[in-house]
């Protein structure tokens, strides 16, 4: 069923497989972190990551949005789902950890479409992705609400 | 496993008092900044690096990554705890775009206030008040933080 802004709502529900695994590099998180000026020297030097018990270094706290906007481009961008994405804004976002990202994760995401709702041709949009290694060890839970604004 | 020792420069939890504040700082923002944002995240939206584009779908200029919004005061709390691993949540709406001229940039305020513990967990939730000229960007920022 689609709603008045050409989203439909019957994605609303629907869990994805599970994506490729991705591979965490140390110089992906050192760049990140440089990018979003998380000077701490775990998230580059393993040295300073093992002094504070981790195996490597790690992610900033919000790193792992990157690997679930990769697995949300599954939803996103399918055209059957009927989104523009010029007209899509973030809404709100969530993070729990289970454990910090390391390098040398071989993560994967599992996508769920928590739900579609519209008031008055604004869309929000739900989704979840559940991060684990892919031995299945949870590493984090990730919820983002996106708005798909009317079309002007 | 046993419980993480304290260390130099890192609160204990038994130290740490709701009501605390944390120390408050102000980060400037450039288009730089987004692009290079853009690259590492793999959010390649041009409402966050073209003028022109942003304009067309209604917007008043470039915006910031709400991503990079939330990274940047994330880090405040991380920057306190003086472990980023120790962050176990971290949630917030967005309320007001980060608008970014591409001549003066933007300035993000950042501060916190410690605003519950949890004896058990030995968490600590940090609430975050995040402004840009003047406007609430981040919305019931908080994040969870284990102390050791």
């Amino acid at each position: 069923m689609s709603t008045s802004s050409g989203i439909d709502a019957s994605f609303a529900g629907r869990a994805y497989p599970a994506t490729r695994p991705y591979e965490v590099g140390r110089e992906e998180l050192r760049e990140f972190a440089e990018t979003v000026g998380a000077a701490h020297p775990a998230h580059s030097d393993p040295d300073a990551a093992r002094a504070l018990g981790y195996p490597d270094v790690i992610a900033p706290p919000t790193f792992a949005v990157k690997i679930a906007q990769m697995a949300d481009r599954q939803f996103v961008t399918d055209p059957a789902a009927g989104i523009d994405y010029s007209r899509v804004v973030h809404g709100e976002q969530s993070f729990t950890h289970h454990r910090p990202i390391v390098a040398g994760d071989r993560l994967e995401a599992v996508l769920h479409v928590d739900s579609v709702r519209e008031v008055r041709g604004t869309a929000m949009v739900t989704t979840r992705n559940e991060i684990r290694t892919v031995a299945g060890e949870p590493v984090s839970t990730v919820v983002s609400m996106l708005v798909v604004r009317a079309a002007g | 496993m046993s419980a993480p020792s304290a260390a130099p420069g890192r609160p204990a939890f038994a130290d740490v008092e709701v009501g605390a504040a944390l120390p408050a700082r102000s980060v400037p923002v450039t288009r730089a900044d987004l692009v290079r944002y853009a690259g590492a995240s793999g959010d390649r939206n041009p409402i966050h690096w073209d003028e022109r584009f942003a304009r067309s779908v209604g917007l008043p200029d470039v915006i910031a990554h709400g991503m990079y919004t939330m990274a940047l005061a994330g880090q405040l709390v991380a920057d306190w705890a003086g472990d980023p691993g120790a962050v176990v949540s971290y949630t917030t709406r967005f309320t007001n775009p980060v608008v970014v001229d591409a001549e003066h940039g933007a300035l993000v305020e950042i501060g916190g206030v410690v605003a519950a513990r949890d004896e058990d967990a030995r968490t600590v939730q940090v609430d975050l008040t995040v402004t840009c000229a003047g406007a609430k960007v981040l919305g019931r920022a908080r994040a969870v933080v284990r102390l050791p």
